[in-house]
């Protein structure tokens, strides 16, 4: 069945590729930003706009024992979020796609009933009719008034962009099970107190019965047993069974595995707050809500004043009380960590999924340029702490703070809980292993599948095929191994190891006919009970079947083209791809030598760090595709016409060195922010930075853009003043009101290289006089112009350090600056752009500032330029040789060359200072004299 | 009256990188030379700080003093049998003097037994002696066993000694200058007698400068701008310049600016030669006074804003000067030209129109109706960047340039051509060390 919010955009697409063909060809440059629906007026995005609801946003189910699925709460936390959509149906949804393998109970030869640590379940599912898509991350939590001690939950990143959710899965699945592991981790903290009081209710309870049973002994002489005292005597042995129960379910939640220790992101919470907030957490610790007093001694002392109060043996029935909520759930503390994370997950995923990606394309090519990215680009979150530090650390502490607080609360011999058993993990089983496992059942097709379809890598075709040939589709992506250890059938459904995800997700696309509904589950964890053997069977055939099943159908009219011409037509991306060096394992293969060696680099690192799944996540594959999916959003829109957008892009960004002529860049980038604006209405227009951190940055990045963009516009002497920041002469702006001032600071600390990997040296604002030390710490200063004798004493400074400085005063609109002739900021700050939005702007300076760089790391790393090759070989002709470096090679011309020996200075000092003890700052400066410019 | 200025191109100025050291508290009013790449600073906050002259690391901070530090020197033993071992004296106004570790950076001894604050410390290396001078002259020994000491001279106390040849020093006492002889004392050991041999009491003021020439000469300099050339060895004078500033001597002056010199502003406040020249900051100015000539061959009447403080002697014929106003100037002297064709000054018609002079232009008169070769002094450079009195300065040779002012703050000026050399050079060195530059292709 083909749903057809699906099928819209290929219907456009074909339209679009008619409206082609009758127009003359247009030479390749000017088709890059043309915008192909423009004539129909409607928006490519029309399909994500038919969704219910207005942007991304996380929603909490529970399956509940009582009611079945109900939403608990969606993040962002706001009626309008969700609009019409239904949140209770699509609870039932997503629900009802859980395959976490949850037994509890009594297993056979247990005499105890047995926790198990379910692993968490990562599915994709989408609902077409809702024009919703969602990842989907089943979990449970603890209860002992629950049935079998479990409650399922769900947590659920709803997107109404497919792409999104299946291009970050990966992301999404990190993410989520940090979040994941945090709730279970305060869940089993609660889970743990509730049992300790339970059995100090059962206890006292066992206490009690056995007193009276005493007393009715000692009174009753007449040798019989009372139907009384057998009725006691009864109650008091299921006391004491509940009892070693009980005790043994404590046993087991605290000797919860932890074997996964070294996991790295298996950390779900800061560690800087970590004692604070355990504090503050404990605090409010749930299980001594009642409590309130402040303080740790007290807080940990009063625990033990729990008193245990009389209980029946049996436990009341389920239906008799209200459930505990979510929260009571969980320990406070970690609750709320969880919902931190789950709001920077909102946060982080907010948006049009290209900005996503870009980011971490941008991100992973700035991580490898480890020398010089520090010099413009943000990247302390390239420098955050290991999180395996941060782990160790954090469980130090809390283990301390939890240690402390048992040793106090529980002065009866006990296990001392250390948090250490509270922590869950993810059993992040790797596929591959779990393939040796059931490599005895089906290798030969996983490995058909696997290099059959080796050049029908373009997942994206290959998802749109699935999702057109049924409505639901079952495409399992990766798998999840049971911590308690799953039998092997409970996970022989797992996937063929393949070199990229998407590869398989594609490959084993498959159709799944058991219901009729539009849900399609695109990735699961696959448990025994769902993955039945019909389905199992269906793996071989599944890829030849999809065209047919397209014909048979018959409602797709660009079929017979599409498919036969697949083949090639993935060939040809792939030798684009192949020509720009950038994608995909095949093309690693047979062409691009330079990538050769960075690229497993880079497969490598994120494997290590996302331990969900073994597949490889591969930034350079998601690249193309993203690119793709983003900028067409009709996949075979590129194949077409307008693939050289993406393409060219990308090269630029990675090879760098290819000459771009300014204006098409300017169009790209302009047409890029335009259709990505365009492209968000899903949710607010704000990119959405993959960090939070980058959050205020990125804003702060397009409010640069734009006050730049308006400063080179309004003077005309920006060229010098861009200069002196490049070239690492500091650049005072002066004025009488702050709000002026800072506002020209802010758009010129777009071009303030930074001189290590801290902050950007600017001070937006400053009122005193200005020394010598100032312009060793501060590159761009924003000045303070008073009329009062202090003021001239500021001024003084300013005249007496005129050498070290450049003075733009914003109340008269002078600039006093040396000159400057190069012709680099002239491209770098062209007054006649036509660059309209400040996002834009930025990311054209950036480019070029990128660019310089590498320029200046050609030139700090040439060993010959700076010492002699012979060591008879005078200072002089080295000096020539750099110059001519400078002047011939770089193409640097007059005070170019003093912006990158300046940035050369920068890398050097950079690299040298890195292991070693902290260098003291210094100032550079030159006896050049300054002008005077006016308006 | 104007001073000259360079302006912002200063071709010849080869610092063009500085670095800031910060640490001190207070006034640092002493730099002191240890070895090849260290010194040490001093100040009215009582720390003495240990540098390193080519990263401006911090290598120590030492604190023993309660008072301001009023004198340093360094005193490094010349035993060639065990390794060159460095320490510093130091007096403070706690009246004590502490001999410092530079090695270690700890404190190696204190003497603590003076009626009166140390002015002044001298090492003698030839016989392994240093002097301190305050209210009496002491002798001590290396081990800082007090071998012998004069009576109270005076209650001001000696504010300048310098050695002179044959076991004698010359000790500035107040407007007296009185010369001791160190006498090995007669039982044999190895103690020493101080005995006081002349008083000379030629100077009208306070004598404020006091520096040896050479093995035959020594100069003395007063608060009221007399220059005294003395005989070493019979401590006579040689030669005076009673007012070499005076503008009397050059008729062409007028006599407004006469007038308006206070004593300040012709105290000769600092010296120091090479053999043929005295260099003398008087005021404002600087002074160059030829000894075979005895006479002054150049001047710079104002060559700072304010008080110099501190002058010295490059070995490449620049001459360094520092000021209360905070800059540090570089000058060079240089033979004047006998061209009759010198472009003229507009100096000279403000000369006689007007009433107020231009130096340059009285310099240039005076320098064209004496009619001999003339040297003149040229500014070759300006180091700014303390904002307060710049006390004193330390060259380095390659090294650089220390400065240490009022404003609390030490700075290390550099070549900046230089240390980017270096920095590759140790980039690179990194570089192989680290193994970065085999190839990962």
């Amino acid at each position: 069945m083909i749903s057809a919010p699906d099928v819209v955009a290929f219907t456009r697409e074909e339209e679009l590729e008619d409206e082609l063909c009758s127009e003359p060809p247009l030479p390749e440059e000017y088709s890059v930003p043309l915008f192909p629906f423009a004539s129909h007026g409607a928006n490519p995005w029309a399909k994500v706009a038919s969704s219910k609801f207005t942007r991304d946003f996380i929603l909490i189910s529970e399956f509940s024992e009582q009611v079945g699925p109900q939403p608990l709460l969606t993040i962002p936390d706001d009626a309008k979020v969700s609009g019409t959509f239904d949140l209770n149906y699509f609870s039932l949804r997503i629900m009802s796609v859980d395959y976490q393998a949850s037994f509890v109970g009594h297993p056979p030869g247990s005499a105890y009933p047995k926790l198990n640590f379910v692993e968490d379940s990562k599915v994709v599912l989408g609902d077409s009719k809702e024009g919703a898509f969602a990842y989907v991350h089943h979990l449970t939590l603890y209860d002992l008034e629950a049935r079998g001690f479990v409650r399922p939950f769900c947590m659920a990143y709803i997107s109404a962009d497919e792409h999104k959710i299946m291009q970050q899965f990966q992301e999404l699945s990190a993410e989520f099970s940090k979040a994941s592991e945090c709730l279970k981790t305060g869940n089993r903290k609660a889970f743990a107190n509730e049992l300790e009081k339970k059995l100090k209710d059962l206890d006292y309870t066992r206490t009690v019965l056995h007193n009276e049973t005493e007393i009715q002994k000692k009174a009753n002489d007449k040798g019989y047993y009372t139907t009384q005292a057998i009725e006691k005597a009864n109650e008091l042995a299921s006391v004491e069974k509940s009892i070693i129960e009980h005790q043994d379910l404590l046993k087991q939640i605290r000797s919860y595995p932890y074997r996964k220790l070294k996991r790295s992101d298996f950390h779900p919470y800061e560690p800087e707050c970590a004692l604070d907030q355990a504090n503050t957490g404990c605090d409010q610790d749930l299980t001594t809500s009642d409590l309130a007093e402040p303080g740790e001694t007290q807080l940990y002392a009063h625990v033990p004043s729990y008193t245990p109060k009389l209980i029946k043996a049996k436990s009341a029935k389920c239906f008799d009380k209200k459930l505990k909520t979510l929260e009571e759930l969980c320990d406070i503390y970690f609750f709320t960590q969880t919902l931190d994370q789950l709001h920077q997950i909102e946060r982080t995923f907010r948006g049009d999924v290209c900005y996503l990606l870009t980011d971490q394309i941008s991100r992973a090519l700035l991580k490898q340029q480890s020398v010089t990215n520090f010099l413009f680009e943000d990247v302390s979150f390239l420098h955050e702490k290991p999180p395996e530090k941060q782990y160790r650390g954090c469980q130090g502490l809390s283990e301390d703070a939890v240690d402390r607080k048992c040793s106090e609360e529980s002065p009866a011999p006990k296990v001392v809980i250390s948090l250490g058993s509270y922590k869950s993990s993810v059993e992040c089983v790797p596929i591959k292993m779990e393939q040796e496992i059931e490599d005895s059942q089906e290798p030969k097709m996983t490995e058909s599948i696997t290099f059959e379809h080796q050049e029908n890598l373009d997942y994206l075709d290959a998802d749109i095929k699935g999702s057109i040939s049924s409505g639901e589709s079952i495409e399992v992506l990766g798998t999840e191994k049971s911590a308690s250890g799953l039998t092997k059938s409970e996970s022989q459904a797992s996937l063929p190891v393949s070199p990229s995800p998407q590869a398989g997700r594609s490959k084993v696309g498959s159709r799944r006919t058991i219901s009729e509904d539009s849900i399609e589950v695109l990735s699961t964890c696959p448990s025994e009970s769902l993955i039945p053997e019909d389905f199992k069977a269906s793996y071989p055939s599944a890829i030849n079947e999809e065209p047919y099943v397209d014909d048979e159908e018959g409602g797709l009219r660009f079929t017979p083209k599409l498919n036969p011409d697949n083949a090639d037509e993935q060939e040809d991306i792939s030798k684009q791809e192949n020509l720009v060096q950038v994608d995909s394992a095949c093309c690693i293969g047979k062409e691009s030598p330079n990538f050769l060696d960075p690229l497993p680099d880079l497969e490598q690192k994120p494997c290590d760090e996302d331990g969900v799944v073994r597949i490889p996540p591969q930034p350079y594959r998601q690249v193309e595709p993203g690119l793709h999916g983003s900028f067409g959003s009709f996949p075979s829109h590129d194949g077409i016409s307008g693939g050289l957008l993406p393409y060219e892009l990308d090269s630029r960004y990675l090879t760098g060195s290819r000459e771009v002529s300014k204006s098409s860049l300017d169009e790209c980038s302009d047409s890029t922010s335009y259709i990505s604006s365009a492209a968000s209405t899903c949710s607010d227009r704000t990119p959405s930075p993959a960090h939070l951190a980058c959050q205020a940055s990125e804003r702060h990045k397009k409010k640069a853009g734009q006050n730049a963009l308006r400063f080179i516009r309004q003077y005309p002497f920006a060229h010098p003043a861009i200069y002196s920041l490049l070239s690492g002469r500091t650049l005072i702006v002066l004025g009488e009101e702050e709000a002026i001032v800072k506002k020209l600071v802010t758009a010129l600390s777009i071009f303030v290289p930074n001189c290590g990997i801290y902050a950007k040296p600017v001070k937006h604002w400053v009122t005193s006089p200005l020394h010598v030390v100032d312009f060793q710490k501060w590159k761009l200063i924003g000045l303070q112009r008073m009329v009062s004798p202090a003021g001239v004493n500021v001024l003084h400074a300013l005249s007496r350090y005129s050498r070290y400085v450049s003075i733009l005063d914003a109340d008269s609109k002078t600039l006093r600056c040396p000159l400057y002739k190069g012709t680099l900021v002239s491209r770098l700050a062209d007054h006649r752009t036509q660059i309209k939005r400040g996002s834009t702007y930025y990311m054209h300076v950036q480019s070029i500032l990128t660019q310089l760089c590498s320029k200046a790391f050609l030139f700090t790393f040439c060993h010959h330029l700076h010492l002699p090759i012979s060591e008879r070989e005078p200072e002089e002709s080295v000096v020539n040789r750099r110059m001519n470096f400078l002047k011939l090679q770089l193409g640097l011309a007059n005070e170019d060359i003093k912006i990158v020996q300046y940035l050369a200075e920068l890398l050097k000092l950079q690299y040298i200072q890195e292991s070693g003890q902290g260098v003291n700052p210094l100032l550079r400066f030159d006896y050049v004299p300054s002008f005077l410019y006016k308006i | 009256s104007s001073i000259q200025t360079i302006g912002e191109e200063q071709i010849q100025n080869p610092y063009t990188e500085l670095l800031v050291l910060k640490g001190h508290q207070d006034i640092v009013r002493f730099l002191v030379q240890i070895d090849d790449c260290r010194f040490a600073s001093a100040g009215d906050d009582g720390i003495i700080f240990l540098w390193n002259a080519q990263t401006g690391e911090k290598l120590f901070e030492l604190r023993g003093h309660t008072h301001k530090i009023t004198a340093i020197a360094p005193f490094s033993s010349s035993d060639a049998s065990e390794e060159k071992k460095h320490l510093i004296l130091t007096a403070s106004a706690d009246r004590t003097v502490i001999v410092w570790d530079c090695t270690s950076g700890r404190q190696v001894q204190k003497v603590s037994c003076f009626h009166s604050t140390v002015k002044c410390l001298t090492v003698l290396q030839r016989l392994d002696v240093w002097l301190s001078g305050g209210s009496d002259l002491c002798v001590w020994n290396r081990k800082l066993d007090l071998l012998c000491k004069t009576s109270h001279l005076t209650d001001a106390g000696i504010s300048a000694l310098v050695e002179l040849p044959k076991n004698c020093v010359a000790a500035a006492v107040g407007r007296e200058l009185i010369i001791f002889r160190l006498v090995a004392s007669n039982d044999g050991s190895e103690g020493w007698n101080v005995l006081e041999v002349k008083r000379l009491v030629d100077h009208q003021d306070n004598i404020l400068s006091l520096v040896s020439v050479n093995d035959l000469t020594f100069v003395t300099g007063s608060h009221v701008g007399e220059l005294i050339v003395w005989d070493a060895l019979d401590w006579t004078k040689q030669a005076s310049e009673c007012n070499f500033w005076d503008s009397s001597v050059h008729p062409d002056v007028q006599p407004e600016i006469k007038l308006s010199q206070s004593p300040n502003e012709t105290s000769v406040q600092h010296l120091t030669s090479d053999e043929e020249c005295v260099f003398a900051a008087v005021g404002k100015g600087i002074y160059v006074y030829n000894l075979q000539m005895k006479r002054v061959i150049a001047c710079q009447r104002t060559a700072h804003d304010s008080s110099v403080l501190h002058i010295e002697r490059l070995p490449n014929r620049q001459l360094i000067s520092c000021s209360e106003d905070g800059s540090v100037r570089i000058w060079e002297l240089r033979e004047k030209q006998q061209l009759p064709a010198e472009p003229v000054p507009t100096g000279f018609f403000n000369m006689w129109g007007f009433g107020r002079a231009n130096k340059q232009a009285n310099q240039a008169a005076k320098k064209m109706q004496e009619n001999t070769p003339a040297y003149f002094l040229e500014l070759v450079g300006d180091l700014i960047g303390h904002s307060s009195a710049v006390q004193m300065f330390l060259y380095f040779g390659e090294l650089g340039l220390a400065t240490c002012s009022a404003d609390h703050l030490i700075i290390l000026w550099k070549d900046g051509e230089r240390e980017s050399r270096l920095r590759s050079l140790t980039l690179f060195q990194k570089l192989a060390q680290n193994g970065d530059l085999q190839l990962k292709f």
